[in-house]
């Protein structure tokens, strides 16, 4: 049971929340402008890191609100949880290594 | 014109078929019973907008400001902090002097006016259980993963949590006393659950 | 059978006297026994066989890594393969000894099991001195503190030394003393039998308390499963004794030192009078002169050149000398034994009733290692230690290897106040002596088959010879390739053993083939060059490895046996799952309803008359709602309400269709997609002002829409003014279907005009009803039928009931339930998302290409240009009607072009793989057309309209008729009434 802690709730029980997939990956400004390729980029691929990940989280049984966390995906220890409007927060000084997105 | 106290008289609570079997759960140790037909006036607004500002005039008191936080509002009312742009206004039932929670919705729409936001009657969305009693906080603690002691979880302090898996509200209204606000089709299996977890304590 | 219990000593209460049953014997025992203690008491050597080799077998332990002494619990639930060395003693407890496995008892076990979810600042696991001495220091700073302690009794290894002293007092009077004070404390728990048996992420312990063994209260629960969210958790957890392997291990009277000690000490029970002592440390000394002291004969043989303590007196000390045999035959009657260099050629003999044995102490780390708490091994310790306590835990005691006691009560004391141990990891080994590492005497006869690693398993060292020469180098795989430590064991016995048996078997080049990664293991160990490190010593010079370098195995949760009712609490029976009510749910039961689950909605399903069968009760209701009127309660749809200047724009983008121009008071049918262009769900949306909306959503995808909608909000188009509240409890619903339903709408209705042309498809108008409540209704339809939904306040929804039933009466209005919604709507082929979809269908395969946009960009419209969209070999809905028009097809049956289809019924597998172009999602018989009908999604379906295919099931090939996917009312003419 791992216990997160929500930007607006404070920490609460992994079960009172719902899991959303990678962070930081924008729905494309102008999809009919994509190739298949890049739309099934978007669509398909996201990162699988041996480290730090960052994703999404919503806390459906509290605040109903999304946010983001950096979770090590080793250890399971979010080091972090932020708001989606926010920058991925830097560990340790370092920045993160950049994610996927349908544009690369 | 149908008289208003006819239509009141249709009114049913979700745990309506269920007061004898809260009765006879309920003991000196804990005691359980339904608070019904308050009125719940859902709101959606950012804290700090002139959005906030029209509802907290048309409330005559301000918004709770975080997690856990309750406001006491004049004529028996208060409005619980639910989310960072959510609030929940809970008032007494019609037949107790409240308003009748359309009416209370249409003032606080008024006062919302083109206002960005939303303001919603939930009344019935919901239903209150008392829990109360030396052992009401044992009783949660059976389904509840949230710190009830006091110092967490002082008395007025209400949050949205799990209880077992089920969403409801628990507001600690009294050093033994507690709702429990589930959505109105799990009262029933709510209600049950807790006076399954009184019989110890009866 | 001679009684072991001394006159006087133990713990126990000799006052009160414990009537129990074992087989068919009844023997007393004393209050604070165990079942173990007492049997040894009343002269049980022998308990139950071994599982496979079925050999004589006795109590080994004194704790919960007993291999031996299982009971099973007679008269109620038959509880099996409980350790007769934790088992309370109770009265009249009925028990028989079990040969190493279980039986299950196939009735239900109707006790009670629950949870509790609790807070604590610090948690201590383990009531020895150690975990006393964390507690008391705990408390004192004011912070919440809960002891658990998986014995019914506080004081951990000073149980068995209660005449030792500790602070100036016998232990067991300190014991009792520090209970007290523990007690008096307001902000301190005690949980006795309560075992800690997972440690996870972010301090998250649960354990497992057993309750109502010892207390029966009305409505307690018997176990009760605990879980705990704690600040700081201090393991002191102890250690375990080992064994050692030499020939015939096992047989009764063979026990760990420190059991013999605490039989005597707790219990006082003299488990045998003339002892041999085998021991491989200094640990075992003090049991010799504890046994001595009450008058055992005792034989010390100490594999050791030396002693690194006192020598008891009146002892027989023997230095450099192995047991390397158990001589008897139910029990021990000697002890064959030899010179630990194997100079002695010629093997002694001696005579005893009791071998006590001691190879040494492995902390136990389990719940430090399943938080991955690292381990090394600490040569001089001979054992494996965790290396530094996880984030927010400390360590204490013997788990560390601190062996003395008031080590354990300073190194506790610190760990309680958060504070930095004062003792000293040199001071451990220094104090703890040299422990030999001796992990096999061969025996007499050269063979290696009562050489005992895991009892329980019935394991032998020859059986890790055979893994060792079938190529097994992992202490993982040697584990499973044996069945050592998969019992209840789960290495408190055999891991370390087999580790130390493993660094006997291989040599340095051997350990190449070791895979990295086990808890424990060093990584580049230095025992291929010989070197030391910190892990372990090369010893036997250059070949052979250390356990250092070949690690444990993996520990895992749980650490003691849970039973899976206890992790099920109170969610059996009716309280299994959440039942979600309607409020007309009783006036729906009244009229004999059967419900079915619709996610966790109880839905009526079909409402059956006089005895009619389901069939015959949908017939009916199916032509009610086609002929006549009936109706049904429809509260179950999720209902959102979404708000904000930008909420048409929203919808937009989230619906495959337009609702930017949807007029105010009418209501339009939308179906919302992933990004992959995939069904996600659909419902009839109402707007109610420029900027106001009622969205439905399917019963089962309530929850998840709100979320959607607000992750696209929150996240994507935070810019918009739209907002969300879910309303699907606020209202309630009742849908009045059939050609006359205008009727009975406009009685309770007065105030509506309710006439085709005052009333238009897909309108909806606020009324107040004939009742007084105020209402809103809609035209819309789920069946192809002239019918109205009314919605209400939840608080009037069984009066909402009351009066449709009343205004139908005279017309002969028929409650229906999910079944015929579901006949009525397949009729008219209207999709419900899960059933018809999967998550793979998009609009279009639905054939409903109408509902997709190609002016506005929504969410999934990229994914209609993708290849796999455009090409061929899609699966489309379509109807199947059977050639034998009274069969319905199993939903899920497959779908084969007929060339594909064998001659005749299969009663097994088909010999070649069979092609599929489809599958069936609904089936039903249709009153309307007066034949069975079929929902399925074929391949290029459309394509094949009029084409016969085969639908199989159960080994049969049927043949059916591909057709349109609406059987009934293709030109929509009936919804009007």
């Amino acid at each position: 049971m791992l216990i997160i802690d929500c930007p607006h709730c404070g920490p609460r029980t992994e079960d009172e929340y719902g899991y959303g997939g990678q962070a930081h990956v924008a729905y494309p400004e102008d999809p009919s402008a994509l190739t298949d390729a890049e739309w099934a980029q978007y669509l398909f691929y996201r990162d699988n890191p041996k480290g730090l990940y960052s994703e999404r989280w919503v806390h459906s049984a509290g605040c109903r609100k999304w946010f983001n966390a950096v979770r090590d995906t080793r250890t399971y220890e979010i080091t972090a949880t932020y708001l989606p409007s926010d920058p991925r927060p830097a560990p340790h000084g370092g920045p993160l290594a950049p994610t996927t997105t349908a544009k690369e | 014109m149908v008289d208003r106290s006819s239509v009141l008289e249709r009114r049913r609570s979700p745990l309506h078929a269920l007061t004898e079997e809260l009765e006879h759960g309920s003991g000196a140790g804990v005691q359980l019973h339904e608070v019904p037909f308050l009125a719940q006036i859902g709101l959606r607004v950012r804290p700090g907008s002139p959005s906030a500002a029209a509802l907290e005039a048309a409330l005559a008191g301000p918004l709770p400001a975080g997690v856990g936080q309750v406001t006491a509002l004049p004529a028996g009312r208060s409005t619980l902090w639910l989310g960072p742009d959510e609030y929940l206004v809970l008032a007494p039932d019609e037949r107790d002097g409240g308003l009748d929670p359309a009416a209370l919705t249409a003032e606080l729409v008024t006062a919302l006016g083109e206002l960005p936001g939303q303001v919603v009657d939930l009344s019935a969305n919901r239903t209150t259980l008392e829990l109360s009693g030396p052992h009401a906080q044992d009783v949660l603690d059976k389904s509840c993963r949230l710190d009830l002691d006091p110092q967490a979880f002082p008395v007025g302090h209400a949050v949205a949590t799990l209880l077992e898996s089920v969403g409801v509200i628990v507001w600690r209204t009294d050093v033994g006393t507690w709702r429990v606000m589930p959505r109105a089709s799990f009262a029933v299996h709510v209600a049950r659950w807790l006076l399954d977890g009184m019989r110890e304590y009866r | 059978m001679t009684s072991r219990r001394l006159a006087t000593g133990g713990l126990i209460g000799r006052d009160e006297t414990i009537k129990f049953t074992l087989g068919s014997t009844t023997y007393a025992g004393f209050a604070g026994d165990t079942v173990a203690s007492a049997a040894l008491a009343n002269g049980i050597a022998r308990v139950g066989d071994s599982i496979y080799l079925r050999r004589p077998r006795g109590v080994m332990t004194c704790g919960v890594e007993e291999p031996n002494a299982f009971v099973r619990v007679e008269g109620g639930y038959g509880e099996s393969m409980l350790p007769a060395t934790t088992l309370e003693l109770a009265d009249d407890l009925q028990m028989t000894w079990e040969d190493g496995i279980g039986t299950l008892d196939q009735s239900v076990d109707d006790a009670e099991y629950d949870h509790m979810h609790v807070h604590t600042d610090v948690a201590i696991v383990g009531a020895g001195p150690a975990g006393l001495s964390a507690a008391r220091a705990a408390v004192a700073t004011g912070v919440r503190v809960t002891l658990l302690e998986q014995d019914f009794a506080l004081g951990g290894s000073l149980l068995g030394r209660p005449g030792e002293q500790v602070e100036g007092r016998p232990a067991h009077e300190w014991v009792q003393q520090v209970r007290a004070e523990l007690e008096a404390a307001p902000n301190c728990r005690i949980l006795l039998r309560t075992s800690v048996f997972g440690s996870y992420d972010n301090n998250y312990l649960v354990a497992l308390e057993k309750r109502t063994g010892h207390l029966t209260t009305e409505g307690m629960s018997r176990q009760r499963v605990w879980h705990l969210i704690v600040g700081r958790v201090v393991l002191a957890t102890g250690s375990f004794e080992r064994s050692l392997i030499f020939a015939g291990n096992d047989r009764p009277g063979v026990m760990l030192a420190s059991a013999a000690q605490a039989y005597l000490g707790r219990f006082g029970v003299l488990v045998g009078e003339r002892v041999v002592v085998f021991t491989t440390n200094d640990s075992a000394y003090p049991v010799a002169a504890d046994l001595a002291a009450v008058g055992a004969t005792v034989t010390v043989l100490d594999a050791r050149p030396s002693a690194g303590c006192q020598l008891p007196p009146a002892v027989d000390v023997r230095f450099g000398m192995v047991v390397v045999e158990t001589l008897g035959d139910e029990v021990v009657t000697g002890v064959r034994i030899a010179s630990a260099d194997g100079s002695d050629v010629v093997p002694q003999e001696l005579e005893c009733d009791l071998l006590a044995v001691s190879g040494g102490w492995s902390p136990n780390v389990s719940l430090h290692s399943q938080r991955q708490g690292a381990l090394r091994w600490d040569e001089r310790l001979v054992g494996f230690v965790p290396t530094a306590p996880v984030a927010r835990q400390a360590l204490a005691g013997a788990v560390l290897g601190t062996s003395w006691t008031e080590g354990c009560l300073s190194e506790g004391a610190a760990a309680g106040a958060d504070e930095v141990s004062p003792v000293h990891a040199g001071e451990r080994a220094d104090r703890a002596g040299a422990t030999a590492d001796l992990w096999l005497v061969p025996g007499p006869h050269g063979d290696l088959a009562t050489h005992f690693v895991d009892p329980q398993r019935d394991n032998t060292a020859a059986d890790v010879v055979r893994a060792v020469g079938a190529g097994m180098r992992s202490v993982e795989h040697v584990k499973r390739y044996t069945s050592i430590s998969t019992g209840l064991d789960q290495g408190k016995i055999g891991g370390v053993l087999t580790i130390g048996l493993l660094t006997q078997l291989l040599s340095a080049p051997d350990m190449a083939a070791v895979p990295a990664g086990q808890p424990g293991q060093v990584v580049g160990d230095g025992a291929e060059d010989g070197e030391v490190n910190e892990g372990g010593r090369a010893t036997n010079a250059s070949m052979r490895p250390s356990p250092g370098a070949l690690g444990t195995t993996t520990f895992r949760a749980p650490f003691t046996p849970v039973a899976f009712v206890a992790l099920a609490g109170r969610s059996r029976g009716q309280l299994y799952d959440p039942a979600r009510l309607t409020p007309s749910h009783g006036r729906q039961v009244e009229l004999g309803a059967r419900f079915e689950d619709v996610g966790q909605w109880k839905r009526a399903w079909y409402f059956a008359r006089h005895g009619e069968d389901m069939d015959a009760a949908v017939a009916r209701e199916c032509r009610a709602a086609r002929e006549n009127v009936a109706y049904m309660d429809a509260t179950t749809l999720g209902k959102i309400e979404v708000r904000g200047a930008d909420a048409a724009t929203f919808l937009n983008r989230i619906y495959t269709n337009a609702f930017a121009k949807l007029a105010v008071g009418k209501q339009r049918y939308g179906v919302m997609c992933r990004p992959d262009g995939m069904v996600f769900d659909d419902g009839v949306t109402f707007r109610l002002a420029d900027d106001r909306f009622v969205m439905t959503t399917t019963t089962g995808g309530a929850a998840r829409v709100l979320e959607w909608l607000e992750e696209w909000s929150q996240t994507e188009w935070p810019d918009l003014d739209v907002w969300f509240t879910s309303v699907t409890e606020q209202w309630t619903t009742i849908a009045v279907v059939g050609p006359r339903s205008r009727q009975v709408v406009a009685a309770l209705a007065p105030d509506l005009d309710v006439s085709k042309e005052g009333f238009e498809f897909m309108a909806f108008r606020d009324t107040t009803l004939a009742s007084g409540i105020p209402a809103r209704i809609a035209r819309v339809t789920f069946s192809g039928e002239l019918a109205f939904e009314i919605n209400v306040s939840g608080w009037y929804g069984q009066s909402l009931w009351d009066d449709v039933s009343a205004a139908g009466e005279s017309l002969g209005i028929t409650p229906y339930g999910t079944e015929t919604m579901h006949v009525l709507r397949a009729e008219k082929a209207y999709p419900i998302v899960g059933q018809d979809t999967d998550g793979t269908v998009t609009p279009q395969d639905l054939g409903m290409s109408w509902v997709v946009s190609t002016k506005k960009e929504f969410v999934g419209k990229r994914s209609y240009e993708r290849a796999s969209h455009n090409a061929t070999g899609r699966k489309q809905l379509v109807s199947l009607l059977p050639l034998d028009t009274t069969l319905r097809l199993p939903e899920g049956s497959q779908v084969i072009e007929q060339a594909a289809a064998p001659e005749g019924p299969l009663d097994g597998p088909a010999r070649m793989p069979i092609p599929m172009i489809g599958h069936v999602t609904s089936s039903y018989h249709s009153q309307a057309i007066g034949r069975s009908f079929a929902l399925a999604l074929v391949k290029d379906g459309r394509d094949r309209v009029g084409q016969q295919a085969v639908a199989s099931f159960g080994g049969r090939f049927v043949p059916v008729e591909i057709g349109d996917a609406v059987v009934y009312d293709k030109e929509g003419t009936r919804r009007d009434g």
